[in-house]
């Protein structure tokens, strides 16, 4: 009795690092948007993000080979085709941002000479060499694609909320962390 | 719509999809989704545009300097310096941070006039900085900067800003408004008093005979995990020569004013590109140690005269360039960029500094860059 075979739901792993990268990218979304407009957190917050980025980066890796190498659940019918594209390039779209965010901060921190300072005494390695018109343009890049994000979060979450709650067709079950039978359930072994 | 596909969906949704309550729970979508849009634009200060940002504070700046493409909206005027520090090992007892361990580490570095003017005439009555960056074999950095004033006028960045805009001319008419900046300090009596305290000071004459002070508390932790409150500062090896006061000796009665042409508007960064190439700079790295109860998030105030100071290494520089040719152009002394060893404090102004150094970098670093001020060929004079 595996609790990765119930084929109406994501695999386990997938499901649990949705919710778990949900979380910490909404976090970090908003810890980026506040921090760039604050005096007396920005130490703070800027303390936490750059880590912050580096987990979910290390997260987005694991779960794209997750996704890569289970099957996954069948899209109810209730999903019609011209929507199955849609949900086919939003999900390609935001496995994208996941490892391009920090990838870019990364890569801006590196350009603008800055160390990449996690925690302790450790920190990253430069993944550029310092110049400083390339800073300026990750900087600003990293800004854009933070706000296709948070865009890309909000068109998710609305078009999900649509299938669970106006057409109620258990979308949200083939994501939820626990195990939901299948509606036209076969029952338990 | 064709659909080629043999989804079963089409006009005629078989769904159940139930049109009782569906207006209701489309609305609550919409709510959800104002709700967090709404956050997102509270969190991100969309809804309160006149709060103060590291964007406001260095529009602040620009407005009173204006904008100069390329520079530093701060201590626009400057010159690279390279040199080492020697560590004596004094300051293991405080810090694990390995730039404390005996040995020497390479400084870059960074000499300037605060203000955002990057062509403006040398003053010795102006504020001068040293900003240094310490790297450490282990790849940490530490970045400082460091002002010939021992205090600051102000507590937090909010006062700082007032005080800015309070007591700089009016771009428009060159001239301080008397009234409003006596009606900041009058409300600030920590202003009156630190102001005094620098009144006292009389200004050197260079970069090289200055102290530099770090202002802000910071904290050193040590490998037992013991936090020390600590302020540092740079103490010059070379001897102190007071500022000339400018117009001193034409007070001779009835002779003609002897024909001293206006000095150089680089006067003093030639100075100190002659004193470098004639003898390295030395300056003592002191550490100042705070006790408990020693207020951290005041840097307008001192503490304590008889505060232990440890004297931890020796400051070195031994060479110079233009920022036309130094690294440092692109360098953002950030003070909260730091080793492990070394945190910041309490102190506002360390974060604040930190969100407006950035902001003025980001800008500076996508704009074409001049020439400064001192040229390449007058750094090899």
């Amino acid at each position: 009795m595996s609790t990765t075979s119930n084929p109406a739901q994501f695999a386990f792993l997938s499901r649990i690092l949705h919710w778990l990268m949900a979380a910490l990218l909404i976090a970090m979304l908003f810890i980026g948007v506040s921090m760039v407009r604050s005096l007396g957190d920005y130490h703070w917050l800027l303390a936490i993000h750059r880590p912050l980025g580096i987990t979910i980066l290390i997260l987005a890796l694991i779960r794209l080979v997750t996704r890569l190498s289970n099957r996954t659940p069948p899209l109810p019918p209730t999903v019609p085709s011209s929507e199955r594209a849609i949900m086919k390039l939003s999900e390609f779209l935001m496995y994208a941002l996941f490892i391009a965010l920090p990838l870019v901060g990364w890569a801006m921190l590196s350009a603008g000479h800055y160390p990449i300072v996690m925690f302790g005494s450790f920190h990253l390695p430069p993944i550029l060499p310092a110049r400083p018109e390339l800073y300026a343009t990750l900087r600003k890049t990293h800004t854009i694609l933070a706000y296709l994000l948070f865009l890309a979060f909000l068109a998710h979450m609305s078009g999900v909320l649509f299938h669970q709650w106006v057409i109620r067709d258990g979308f949200l079950g083939r994501m939820l962390p626990w195990t939901v039978r299948p509606q036209k359930g076969e029952g338990r072994g | 719509m064709p659909d080629s596909q043999s989804n079963p969906v089409s006009e005629p949704a078989p769904a159940p999809f139930q049109r009782k309550g569906a207006i209701g729970r489309l609305a609550a979508i919409g709510v959800v989704v104002a709700v967090i849009a709404g956050l997102f634009l509270y969190a991100g200060g969309w809804l309160t545009p006149h709060a103060l940002t590291p964007a406001t504070m260095v529009n602040t700046f620009e407005h009173l300097n204006g904008v100069h493409d390329g520079f530093r909206r701060n201590h626009a005027k400057g010159v690279g310096v390279t040199g080492y520090f020697e560590s004596n090992g004094q300051g293991q007892a405080l810090s694990k941070a390995q730039v404390f361990q005996p040995g020497r580490v390479p400084l870059v570095g960074r000499l300037a006039f605060a203000g955002g003017m990057p062509f403006a005439a040398d003053s010795p009555h102006d504020v001068r900085s040293l900003a240094l960056l310490f790297k450490t074999a282990d790849g940490e950095e530490w970045r400082t900067g460091m002002i010939n004033i021992p205090i600051f006028p102000v507590n937090n960045p909010q006062d700082f800003h007032a005080f800015l805009v309070a007591t700089s001319p009016d771009p428009s008419t060159g001239k301080v408004n008397g009234a409003a900046a006596g009606a900041f300090i009058g409300a600030h009596p920590e202003t009156q008093a630190a102001l005094k305290i620098l009144g006292g000071n009389a200004p050197t004459s260079g970069f090289g005979d200055s102290p530099y002070y770090a202002l802000n508390a910071f904290r050193f932790v040590n490998a037992k995990g013991e936090s020390t409150p600590v302020r540092w500062w740079a103490k010059p090896d070379q001897s102190f020569a007071p500022a000339n006061a400018a117009p001193a000796d034409a007070a001779t009665p009835g002779s003609a004013p002897p024909p001293t042409p206006p000095p150089d508007k680089n006067f003093m960064f030639d100075a100190v590109i002659a004193q470098i190439h004639s003898a390295p700079l030395h300056w003592h790295l002191m550490v100042i140690v705070g006790q408990p109860g020693d207020p951290t998030a005041q840097a307008a105030s001192q503490w304590p005269a008889d505060r232990q100071q440890i004297d931890v290494g020796t400051i070195t520089i031994d060479a110079i360039q233009s920022e036309d040719t130094s690294p440092v152009r692109d360098i953002n002394f950030d003070p909260t960029v730091l080793p492990d060893g070394i945190s910041v404090s309490d102190d506002p102004l360390l974060s604040a500094r930190s969100a407006a150094y950035s902001q003025s970098f980001t800008r500076r670093e996508g704009e074409k860059k001049i020439p400064s001020a001192v040229s390449t060929a007058e750094v090899q004079k």
